[in-house]
């Protein structure tokens, strides 16, 4: 693979548009209409602005403009010939003409040339029906061909990776996929061979285009000439129903288009939310909706009886549930019950639960996360960051797992931090990840010490010297930024406890003018643990001491007193401490960082309820099995990395008879004789807007004109909120870019594709669309009345209970010696993997690489093997088999295994009681 | 007419050695660059380079000295590229240039560097030049022996450092931004402008990009002063220029004339004229991306404002390419288009698609399978890749390629129309050729 991407452009070097000085607004003419536009913004985007749309391939808003199409050919008056307005900045008193005669008949022509080697294949072309090629010909091209020539012809398709084909015939060499590999995801992994008319995309010979972002190019190619294998031949746009929702598959909940036909969910697009995903998915997430119909997926309740889970109806099911439970509390009291999950349900799923668990049944050894991630204190506690922070950080600290295999946009933005806008980036980890290439200071530690090199690291950011490089680097590059530094927190390795990592957040958390983005992954685990699914929290960010006299006032009664998290509940059923368990969408056999501990534990629990939507291991030994409906079959609301709650719809009625985790948990609460009164949820939504301190103000009616969500607390992040935006004043019949708020509402009204026009009248403050496209009117946002909405939510937080802060009290964090022949282990994800997303998703399953142990190039030569045959690895924990193979980027005495592949690995190996798990290797059949 | 031998005379008077520096020396080389060295850079700038009048002579005849007026002030670093990349068919003078005195060459790129500040400069020569890329790299280290190249130079206290770069086959790579590309390190793909090469060129830095002709006779105006060479040539197209004549004519070969001499007595007088006796059917006066000329235009003083505002036509390269009677005009231009087509980098939609259009209309064409209406379809299509058709040439392209496809269609229009409408047939019916090979075999 090429060091440097081989693309036209961009180069690497800074190349700008000239821009003439001027006021900041300047006035320019576009078709005799005068407007406002910002002095030097492209003149394709000042016009798409106000309602003059220019015809475009090439041009895309999220990428420099390369002017290869010629396509947005207009008429500047004192410029020589015709101008493209993708690279034309606009400057004061700019004439510009995009009808005149001249320019149509370019238009025509550039279409025309366009159309001479493009295969008539739209009968058979997945992008029919939304092809900017075709809309655009038939809004500015020629009738008839004049073409009697042979066309081009390529073999087709070819695949250029497991989920992308590439049509090479119909390709019209626009570079919009390349530019995207190469400016945004860092992946030059295609580009332009050859030249001319047979110009073509190619990859490298032994490199397919294995890009985690390879679903992109998909969507932005403007015609059909790559598609995607899920989705071809799939459904005409006609026949798609859509709905604007979050992909819940990572914790980043990139803003999405979700189309479903024949009640099946069909694809996913994604929506340019500018605050969190820019319009990007990553390949996961856009094809991971498959598994919502997996043919295993189970829909009907079961209950144990002699032995054998056996298919009841739901009335029985949940009379069996709340009778095991009542026994076991009759016996043991609520210490004896546990909740393990909710992470991956909906922020409605969550509180309802929560009342549930601490409310009715007293319990508060409640955990949405499975000892995988970090202790709720910190996460809730910390002063947080949104996304668009890093974007004018000072510097960005990377304290986290790999970001490209876990949150991948979030990897995107912060890429384009580093390489785009100069933003500093210090990666700080075990071993190389993603970043490291786009990182300004790459700082190494030995797992299980993160917090000496963060002590350090302070320190140089104050200005000392450490005598280390890197960090004595890392400190001088915040010389003369302004901002806050952003950490982004995550739980780095899975193969040591958090406490190292805690100490350095601590440490961090210290130093003034430092904020903190969460990097924990699974789905909503934030939604749930801002409504309370964590021991020693009620719902809305407050501890239980603190919240206590407001829940108990609401709910009758909270817990006495803080409860386990998800080790001490393992362990407890362990040491038959433990005897009822509720597996709320949870599967600690495979997230658990240590399987044996799991694997006794749920094996010792006397009755275990199992929410969930298939039979796992951890699920197929409950005695209650609860069939729940997943994401797009049910509507609520989720919070991401940011605290950012946005609406994700319901687009599909599920099959069978399953049940959403919330109205479980009010169905057994009223088997306890507590009746909760919630029937829809916008109801749950107002009650959390009412009780939950850090919700309030966000009720059901705000959510549902905040156009980007909202970021919690409202009293502090009222500026951003953009409410009741009335759809974009262009519409572009094809589908680029899709912005969010655009999409009629989550009934599953047909979204907005047409070619109408809409002129803006003013500045925004009414619009109106001609026929052809939904009538908007009305005022569009009110700074005024945020603000008026922050500041009564600023009042009802200051009458309540106060939003928990962390008090960076922590305790020790000893590391261990190493064992001079063993190797200390470093455990994180990898995007495809054996969960429930990939594997149940066919598309994705073939994609889990395996477990591989790697290691440095001289530890695996001092074991005396070649790159991929097996070693036995042996830890305090267990031993497994795995091939080996080395690399630069794994420090020496360090081996690194991806985190739930298929087969046994890593959680086979993992201590969950000690700090940091050693590894001993040895040659396969050789005894020790 | 004899010849005016400025950047010819010595590899015309010593034929055996001229690239050496010895003999560069002993003929009074690198004199300039010691008179220059004494001189500010304004003063070359605007006293010697602009006042002598001198445009590029690569084609598309720029003023030099306006062009290096582009730079900004106080931007640095600054480069230079020396355009060595002679991909014009037909044209052989840089070629000439190369190998037979590459240290002229030199001595005007250190004189050209230091007049635009400048202290490192690239010679990219195309992959092609085996010889000339020899010849100039013994050049360039001969030069850094004896102090022309290098640190302090010649005491000044000048800094150069050359660079010689090979191109990798394409004719892409002499568009100027094309050799900028191609420089970083990427595919020698043509760049939008703005920006210019002048204030974001090579690394985004300001950079002057001149051909290898323009460059080489830098030192003799400096030695002999701008406002001798202004006073030879024409009107605004000062001095002479090496004129590569071929094709049908007794002496094909390059020459070395003041501007504003005839066609006449370049092709007739000094090439010898139309071999066998035969008549001149056309002539393509300045390189293959010129509209043609005729026998009526051999009188037309070589004067590139004229041959462009008057004859529409231009002088391009300066490569005179001759046809005689037997010559048929549309497998001329099918030739043309088929070289056109090839070397389009593909970029830009006009170009791209309709380079390969026109190629095959033209292979249809002059193999027998033409139609009536074949030439109006390119001239209607042409329009939108150079609207207007006409030299001073508009383009809807990124790059000049852009009006070099359609000189040649232009030209069969302009003069060959009524030949062409009796070859396709009288029948105005669309007919639609059977089997007609895409492409013909590019």
């Amino acid at each position: 693979m090429t060091d440097q991407p081989m693309s036209q452009w961009p180069s690497e070097w800074e190349y700008v548009l000239p821009v003439r000085p001027g006021p900041e607004q300047v006035r320019i003419t576009v078709d005799g209409r005068e407007i406002e536009v910002p002095n030097g913004e492209l003149l394709i985007k000042a016009a798409q602005e106000h309602g003059t749309y220019i015809p475009r391939f090439c041009w895309h808003d999220r990428m420099k403009p390369v002017g290869m199409c010629r396509m947005c050919l207009v008429e500047v008056e004192g410029l020589r010939g015709l101008q493209i307005s993708c690279a034309t900045p606009v400057y004061d008193g700019m004439v510009v003409h995009t009808q005149k005669d001249d320019v149509r008949k370019a238009q025509d022509g550039v279409l025309e040339f366009l159309l001479i080697n493009h295969p008539l294949d739209c009968p058979v072309c997945d992008r029919g029906g939304e092809c900017p090629l075709q809309d655009q010909t038939l809004a500015f091209g020629p009738g008839e061909s004049r073409y009697v020539e042979e066309k081009r012809h390529f073999e087709k398709p070819i695949p250029i990776s497991d989920l992308v084909l590439l049509d090479r015939e119909r390709c019209i060499q626009c570079g919009r996929c390349t530019r995207f590999a190469a400016e945004i995801a860092g992946d030059p992994l295609i580009d332009f061979g050859g030249r001319g008319d047979l110009t073509e995309v190619i990859t490298y010979p032994d490199d397919p285009f294995t890009s985690y972002f390879s679903g992109n190019t998909v969507q932005i190619c403007p015609v059909g000439a790559l598609t995607a294998k899920p989705y071809r031949f799939a459904a005409r746009p006609w026949d798609l129903t859509t709905s604007e929702t979050s992909c819940v598959t990572c914790a980043v909940q990139c803003r999405a288009a979700v189309q479903s036909s024949s009640n099946r969910l069909v694809r996913l697009l994604g929506v340019d939310s500018d605050p969190v995903n820019q319009g990007w998915l990553c390949d996961k997430g856009r094809y991971g909706y498959e598994w919502v119909h997996a043919d295993d997926r189970v829909r009907v309740p079961m209950v144990r009886e002699r032995g054998e889970l056996a298919e009841m109806s739901w009335p029985e099911a949940l009379d069996a549930a709340a009778a095991g439970l009542r026994k076991v509390l009759d016996v043991h009291g609520p210490e004896g019950v546990a909740v393990l999950g909710g992470g991956r349900g909906t922020n409605e799923d969550a509180y309802v639960w929560s009342r549930f668990a601490k409310g009715v049944l007293g319990t508060d050894n409640v955990d949405a996360q499975l000892g995988d991630g970090l202790p709720a204190d910190i996460v809730l506690g910390l002063p947080r960051a949104t996304i668009a922070d890093c974007d004018r950080a000072a510097a960005i600290v990377l304290l986290a797992p790999d970001l490209k295999e876990e949150l991948p946009v979030l990897f995107l933005r912060v890429r384009e931090a580093a390489e785009e806008l100069g933003v500093p980036l210090i990666d700080v980890a075990p071993c190389d990840n993603g970043l490291t290439r786009n990182a300004d200071a790459v700082v190494r530690y030995v797992p299980g010490e993160v917090h000496e090199v963060i002590a350090d690291l302070v320190r140089a950011f104050a200005g000392d010297r450490t005598g280390d490089d890197q960090i004595d680097r890392a400190g001088s590059l915040l010389t003369g930024r302004d901002g806050d530094v952003v950490v982004i927190l995550g739980r780095p390795s899975l193969a040591e406890a958090p406490d190292s990592v805690v100490r350095a957040a601590a440490l961090l958390g210290a130093r003034p003018g430092t904020r903190f983005l969460s990097a924990l992954r699974r789905s909503n685990v934030h939604g749930a643990l801002d409504l309370g699914l964590s021991p020693g929290f009620l719902p809305g960010r407050v501890t239980l001491d603190a919240g206590r006299e407001r829940f108990s006032d609401a709910w009758g009664a909270v817990p006495g007193r803080r409860g386990l998290d998800a080790s001490g509940i393992l362990q407890a059923a362990v040491d038959g401490q433990l005897h009822g368990l509720v597996l709320l969408d949870a599967d600690p056999i495979a997230d658990f960082p240590d399987r044996r501990l799991a694997r006794d534990a749920l094996a010792n629990v006397d009755f275990v309820i199992a929410c969930d939507a298939f039979l796992t291991e951890s699920t197929r030994a409950a005695n209650v099995f609860l069939p729940v409906t997943v994401w797009a079959e049910k509507p609520g609301t989720a919070s991401n990395i940011e605290g950012r709650v946005q609406r994700i719809s319901q687009q599909i009625s599920p099959e069978g008879t399953v049940m959403s985790d919330w109205r479980i948990a009010a169905e057994l609460a009223a088997r306890f004789d507590a009746d909760f009164d919630l029937e829809t949820v916008p109801e749950v939504q107002d009650e959390i807007a009412r009780l939950a301190p850090a919700f309030a103000g966000v009720d059901a009616g705000l959510l549902r004109r905040a156009r980007d969500g909202v970021v919690l607390p409202l009293a502090d992040h009222h500026a951003e909120l953009v409410l009741d935006a009335a759809g974009p004043p262009i519409t572009d019949a094809s589908w680029e870019p899709i912005l969010p708020g655009t999409i009629a509402s989550e009934e599953g009204v047909t979204s907005h594709v047409g070619t109408g026009v809409v002129e803006a009248t003013g500045t925004g403050s009414t619009t109106t669309v001609k026929p052809g496209l939904t009538e908007v009117e009305g005022p569009v946002g009110s700074r005024a009345e945020a603000e008026a909405l922050g500041s009564a939510a600023r009042d009802t937080i200051a009458a309540g209970p106060p939003l928990h802060e962390w008090d960076r009290a922590t305790g020790r964090a000893p590391a261990q010696a190493r064992d001079a022949y063993a190797l200390r282990l470093v455990s994180g994800r990898k995007l495809y993997d054996a969960g429930r997303v990939s594997a149940a998703s066919p598309s994705l399953a073939p994609l889990a690489a395996g477990a591989t142990l790697l290691v440095h190039p001289s530890d695996r030569d001092q074991i005396g093997i070649a790159d991929g045959e097996e070693v036995q690895a042996t830890s305090g924990r267990g031993s497994v088999v795995l091939p080996v193979r080395a690399t630069p980027g794994i420090p020496r005495g360090v081996a690194f295994l991806s985190f739930n592949q298929p087969g046994p690995g890593a959680s086979d190996l993992i201590d969950a009681t000690a700090a940091v798990t050693d590894v001993r290797l040895e040659m396969v059949g050789k005894s020790s | 007419m004899p010849e005016t031998r400025i950047v010819t005379k010595r590899l015309r008077d010593h034929p055996e050695d001229s690239w050496t520096i010895d003999r560069y020396l002993a003929t009074g080389g690198y004199g300039a660059l010691r008179k220059a060295l004494g001189m500010s850079p304004e003063a070359i700038q605007d006293e010697q380079v602009k006042a002598s009048g001198l445009r590029g002579r690569g084609g598309a005849g720029f003023g030099t000295g306006q062009k290096w007026s582009f730079l900004p002030k106080d931007v640095y670093p600054r480069y230079l590229a020396v355009n060595a990349d002679e991909g014009e068919p037909s044209t052989f003078k840089d070629h000439m240039l190369v190998e037979r005195d590459p240290h002229q060459l030199i001595e005007g790129v250190v004189i050209s560097a230091f007049a635009v500040e400048c202290h490192q400069a690239f010679v990219y020569v195309r992959g092609e030049f085996a010889l000339g890329y020899e010849r100039l790299r013994r050049a360039i280290d001969e030069a850094y022996e004896r102090g022309f190249l290098g640190r302090d130079i010649l005491g000044s206290g000048f800094d150069l450092d050359v660079i010689l770069h090979r191109g990798a086959g394409c004719y892409i790579a002499g568009d100027e931004t094309g050799l900028l590309s191609s420089l970083e390190g990427e595919r020698a793909m043509p760049r939008i402008k703005p920006p210019f090469p002048a204030v974001q060129g090579l690394f985004a830095k300001p950079t002057v990009v001149n051909n290898v002709e323009t460059l080489s006779t830098v030192p003799a105006i400096i030695e002999r002063g701008g406002d001798w060479y202004a006073g030879l040539g024409v009107g605004r197209s000062t001095g002479t220029r090496i004129f590569s004549v071929s094709g049908h004519v007794e002496r094909p070969a390059n020459y070395e004339v003041e501007l504003g001499t005839t066609f006449r007595e370049l092709i007739e007088g000094l090439a010898g004229g139309v071999p066998g006796g035969r008549s001149m059917k056309f002539f393509i006066p300045g390189g293959a991306s010129s509209p043609w000329l005729m026998p009526e235009h051999l009188d037309e003083p070589t004067d590139m404002d004229h041959v462009q505002n008057d004859l529409k036509s231009m002088l391009g390269s300066g490569a005179i390419m001759v046809f005689d009677e037997t010559t048929d005009p549309l497998l001329v231009a099918w030739r043309l288009a088929k070289f056109f087509a090839h070397e389009s980098c593909g970029k830009c939609t006009p170009c791209r698609e309709g380079s390969g259009w026109i190629e095959k209309i033209l292979y249809r064409m002059s193999h027998g399978l033409g139609r009536p209406d074949d030439l109006d379809l390119m001239l209607d299509f042409g329009d939108n890749i150079v609207p207007g058709l006409n030299a001073p040439f508009a383009q809807t392209t990124i790059c000049a390629l852009g009006p070099s496809i359609m000189s040649h269609v232009v030209s069969l229009d302009r003069y060959f129309r009524d030949e062409i409408a009796e070859r396709m047939g009288a029948d105005t019916r669309t007919r639609i050729p059977v089997a007609a090979p895409g492409g013909g075999s590019r």
